[in-house]
Order: C-alpha cells, then sequence, then structure tokens
C-alpha cells in the first residue's frame, strides 16, 4: 500500500503509523460530558468502505494526514493535512510506542 | 449409538460407505424461527448448539453468507489457552478449556484437541517476573501454570537459538501445559452436525443484507434467501460485526475491524512439539499434524475488511520467525492467507443482550476467539435463552465501555492495533 503525502509523495506504509478513526471529535479538555468522552474513546465507525482516518508520516516529514481509503479495497480516495481538513489534534494523545 | 463408532465404520466399510449420512441438511429456510443467528462460524454454531442441548431450543437457523468454515474458524492457527492475567479472563477461558477436555466425547466428533502445550518466552528479568505474577494468579484460580528455565526450554524446542548471542536471548518461559491446539474445521463440521441432529437448521449461502424492524425492536431479517423472521435475532460475525451491525441501524460500536495474517511452510520432520511465543514482539507459532510450520504475528495494523494482508507484516512475522529459530531459513513458505478480526477497545469480548431490542451480541473476539468457541457458545446460549448473562460472560457487557468496567489482560487502552 503507498499513501501518497502532500509534502514527501508517494511513500511506502510502513513509513507511516496509523492513528485511527478521523470521524471522533475530542471534547473540549474542560469538558465533564461523559457521553461525549466515551463516545471519542470508545466508539468507532468501522465501515466497510470508504473510511475517514488519520495517519502520521512518521518516518518521513512527520504531518499527521487525513486519509480517506477504503476498508475493504485499500484505494485510497484522498490524502490532506489533518490541520486543513479541520480534524481536532487529538493524534497528540496517541499512546506513545504505538507500532507502525 | 454413537454415529461415529468403530461399530459404524465396520458395518459402513462392509456395506461400500454408501449408508453414510450427510453431516448437516440442506434445508430451505423456514419463514420464522425462534431464534435466528447471524453468521455460520464457530461461535454462531456452537450457540446453535448449546440452545439446543442446554436449553431445549431448537427452532433455530443459523445463516451463513458462505459456507460453513469460511471465515475465522477455517482461518486461525489454532491455539487453545486458557493463561490470562485477570481473574474475569482467567474464569471463562478457563471454562472453555474444560470443555475443550470433553468436546469430542460430547459431539461425538474428533476435534483433534490435542494438549501439547502452550510455552510464552521471556526475554529480560521483567518479563520474567511479569510472567511470575501471571502464573500466579492463574493458579491462585485453580489453572496450571510452571515456570521453565532455559536448559528446560531447549531440551523441550532443541531448534530455538538460546543463546546470549541471539538477537533477543530468552531469559525464561511461561507454560500452560494443558493448553494445545485443535482441529479449527473440525471444530465447526463437528457443531454443525450436532447441531443439525438436534433440528437446527443451517442454511450456507444465506446472507443477510437487511433487518426487519417494529420501532427498535428488530424482528427479522432479509437475506439473499428472503425473509425470514424469529423472535430473538442473534449476531455472530466476527470481523464483520461493524458492517453487520450498521444495517441494524447501530452505526457505532467499541470495535474495529483488522486484517491478521498466517503462513504456513511446506512439510518438515517433527521440529517443535508445543506452541510457542515470542515475547519481545508478536510471534506464535506450531507445527501442524502433517508436518508444516503454521505461524502468525502482528495484524497489519489499520482497519480492513479485505481478506488479504499486505507486504510490511509479511516481513516482520519473518523476521521474528528467524530470531527465535535462525534454523528455519531455508524451510519454504507454501502459503499465507488474511481472516478479519473483530479488535475491541480493551481486548476483551463482547457476549451481551442488545443493542437493540429483540437482538443479542457476540463479538469483539480481537486475535483469540478460537480457544472461546465452547464457551462464548455456551454463554451466547444461556443470554439468548434467559436474557440474561451467565456468570461467566456477565463481566462481558456491551456497557462496560460506558461504566468504566474494562477489561484490559494487556493494559494498552482505548489503542486496537495495541491489543
Ligand atoms: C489468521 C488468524 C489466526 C488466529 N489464530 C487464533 C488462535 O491461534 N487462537 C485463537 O483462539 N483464535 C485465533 N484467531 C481468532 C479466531 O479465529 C476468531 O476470534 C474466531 O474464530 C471468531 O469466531 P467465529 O469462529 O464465529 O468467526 P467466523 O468463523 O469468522 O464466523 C463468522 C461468520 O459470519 C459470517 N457472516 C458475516 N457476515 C454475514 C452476513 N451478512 N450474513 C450471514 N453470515 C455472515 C461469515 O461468513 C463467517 O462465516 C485467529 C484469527 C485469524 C484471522
Ligand atoms: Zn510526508
Amino acid at each position: 500500500m503507498l499513501i501518497t503525502c502532500p509534502y514527501c509523495g508517494p511513500r511506502d506504509v510502513s513509513e507511516y503509523t496509523y492513528q485511527g478513526d478521523g470521524n471522533r471529535t475530542r471534547p473540549e479538555p474542560a469538558s465533564t460530558d461523559q457521553e461525549a468522552w466515551n463516545a471519542y474513546v470508545y466508539d468507532r465507525v468501522n465501515i466497510a468502505g470508504a473510511h475517514h482516518e488519520i495517519w502520521q508520516h512518521s518516518g518521513g516529514c512527520r504531518a499527521h494526514l487525513a486519509v480517506v481509503r477504503s476498508t475493504t479495497t485499500h484505494k485510497i480516495a484522498s490524502v490532506g493535512f489533518v490541520r486543513e481538513a479541520g480534524h481536532r489534534k487529538h493524534e497528540r494523545h496517541a499512546r506513545p510506542g504505538a507500532k507502525a | 449409538m454413537a454415529e461415529y463408532s468403530a461399530f459404524a465404520l465396520l458395518k459402513n466399510a462392509l456395506s461400500g460407505n454408501r449408508d453414510w449420512r450427510p453431516a448437516w441438511r440442506k434445508p430451505d429456510p423456514k419463514p420464522t424461527y425462534d431464534v435466528i443467528i447471524v453468521g455460520g462460524g464457530g461461535h454462531g454454531l456452537s450457540t446453535a448448539y448449546y440452545l439446543a442441548k442446554e436449553h431445549g431450543i431448537t427452532n433455530v437457523a443459523v445463516l451463513e453468507k458462505g459456507y460453513l468454515g469460511s471465515g475465522n474458524v477455517g482461518r486461525n492457527t489454532v491455539t487453545v489457552r486458557s493463561n490470562y492475567l485477570l481473574p474475569q479472563n482467567i474464569r471463562f477461558y478457563e471454562h472453555s478449556m474444560k470443555m475443550w477436555e470433553e468436546l469430542s466425547h460430547d459431539l461425538n466428533y474428533n476435534v483433534m484437541f490435542s494438549q501439547r502445550g502452550v510455552l510464552a518466552l521471556g526475554h529480560s528479568p521483567g518479563q520474567i517476573d511479569e510472567f511470575a505474577r501471571r502464573g500466579n494468579a492463574m493458579r491462585h484460580l485453580g489453572v496450571d501454570a510452571e515456570l521453565m528455565d532455559v536448559a528446560a526450554i531447549k531440551k523441550l524446542m532443541p531448534g530455538i537459538d538460546e543463546t546470549a548471542s541471539a538477537r533477543f536471548p530468552i531469559v525464561g518461559g511461561l507454560m500452560q501445559r494443558r493448553a494445545g491446539t485443535a482441529r479449527h474445521d473440525a471444530v465447526a463440521w463437528g457443531y454443525a452436525r450436532a447441531a443439525d441432529r438436534r433440528g437446527v437448521d443451517i442454511l450456507e449461502n444465506c446472507e443477510v443484507n437487511g433487518f426487519i424492524k417494529d420501532g427498535d425492536r428488530v424482528v427479522g431479517v432479509t437475506t439473499s434467501r428472503g425473509e425470514i423472521r424469529a423472535k430473538k435475532i442473534a449476531v455472530a460475525v466476527a470481523g464483520s460485526t461493524g458492517h453487520v451491525m450498521r444495517m441494524a441501524g447501530v452505526d457505532r460500536l467499541p470495535i474495529e475491524s483488522h486484517v491478521l495474517q498466517a503462513f504456513v511452510t511446506e512439510s518438515i520432520k517433527p521440529f517443535l512439539d508445543t506452541v510457542v511465543t515470542f515475547g519481545m514482539g508478536h510471534f506464535y507459532m506450531n507445527q501442524s499434524d502433517k508436518g508444516g510450520l503454521v505461524y502468525g504475528g502482528d495484524i497489519d495494523g489499520y482497519n480492513s475488511y479485505a481478506q488479504r494482508g499486505n507486504l510490511p507484516i509479511v516481513e516482520d512475522v519473518m523476521s521474528e520467525m528467524l530470531a527465535l529459530f535462525p534454523s528455519l531459513a531455508p524451510v519454504r513458505v507454501l502459503r499465507s492467507w488474511g481472516g478479519i478480526m473483530d479488535m475491541s477497545m480493551d481486548g476483551s469480548p463482547i457476549i451481551t443482550t442488545g443493542p437493540l431490542p429483540g437482538m443479542y451480541l457476540n463479538c469483539g473476539w480481537c486475535y483469540g476467539g478460537f480457544k472461546a468457541t465452547p464457551a462464548s457458545g455456551f454463554c451466547f446460549a444461556h443470554t439468548i435463552a434467559r436474557d440474561q448473562p451467565h456468570e461467566f460472560n456477565a463481566p462481558f457487557s456491551l456497557d462496560r465501555f460506558h461504566s468504566g468496567a474494562v477489561i484490559d489482560d494487556k493494559g494498552q487502552g482505548a489503542t486496537p492495533r495495541l491489543h
């Protein structure tokens, strides 16, 4: 699988770290809305088809990327920067030591 | 008398083997059943069997989109063990282990359960301390566990690199001798036959493509073989859970689907007579009765519904194999395949009533659901028949993610690819 980083061009998937489901919204840190936190931490869309997800180009420019990928064919429909796609930066909270 | 016996073998041999009955019928779907089980994998079939056997509910249909055994039950690497750390897991998987020990007799079908032992290797003193803690937790609940030193490990598997110059030198291991392997297809076939004989309809090539609802309540399914209704509808579709539950209107669950690859080599002479797992990465291997080495490692690590994997993990698994057993370098790989697993957020399964009225859900088996097949069916049947969990699956509720009572044996948090 190749992912085309907007900075670096097409690179092998092993250069990237998967940061998971991009459909989630991280509540504001001060929020005490338990349902919202619960949904953010545990609930996943897990669709068979076009999936919005976050990848980090950890072996390259280190940018966080918003990727739309088919989970049935692995075809990638689009790659953009997370900040431009308006995603919240929940990827900062991914556990250290995450495997690529 | 048992359908399969020495006497039956003799009798059928003398009559030219013309009188064996097919292992299960191929009935047409009835318009209604008491219980519909979606998914004809190991768990769906065992659930049907225990519904009939333990609860007398025989007006049951198992709906399978392909042929029996085409899912994970026929794709896994056959390890059966109960060496967990947390008491909820130890109790559940040990219940399963006890059922495995009786399964061939219970089903009158040889599932080739082989208690060849499962050895986890440790590569640092800290890891051995963790093994001692885990072994004590197991023994505390009556499960066998034994710490092994390097000399004993070398004796058990002469092919291993136990030297100090190994890439990850071995410090010791935790052995569960009662653990082992079983023949995965036989488990599906044995449960299918035993359920069929008790009246369960097994409907192959019957794909569920929608749910019929009355308000919130699920009252039936639409399938490639028409509409079928039931009082209770149970879903046990392993890696397809997200996709199937979305059809019922449940569009978010604490589940992600991921591919796990497995490999088998050409047959070689007896090399390894136990199951071994590697503590410095993720690798596990056993030798099949035919002589091939069967092994696997990590999941590919991103959501997938494709039953094939990608190359980086292939390289990863091969390098781990050679780190442990350098002598296997010339052995050729015959084939590899992938299966889709439903990774839950805490690494533990979900066996529950709901999430909609009239519905029951069995999912979240991650890497390890084959060993659970008997206990999963037993507990799910209880949950369906009584509308409440058995004591062994009570902790495995869907609600635990809300209440905070998660069961995270590895302590990895809500990152499925790390479980
Ligand atoms: C490569 C690999 C190695 C593994 N190794 C081990 C191991 O060593 N030990 C262990 O304990 N576990 C292991 N597992 C995990 C284990 O195989 C699974 O957790 C377990 O088999 C899942 O339960 P099941 O058998 O019912 O699933 P499956 O056999 O996958 O059953 C689900 C069934 O549902 C059907 N289905 C899906 N959608 C529909 C629909 N819409 N309509 C009708 N039917 C549908 C599928 O076709 C499938 O047959 C491994 C898994 C893989 C992939
Ligand atoms: Zn880049």
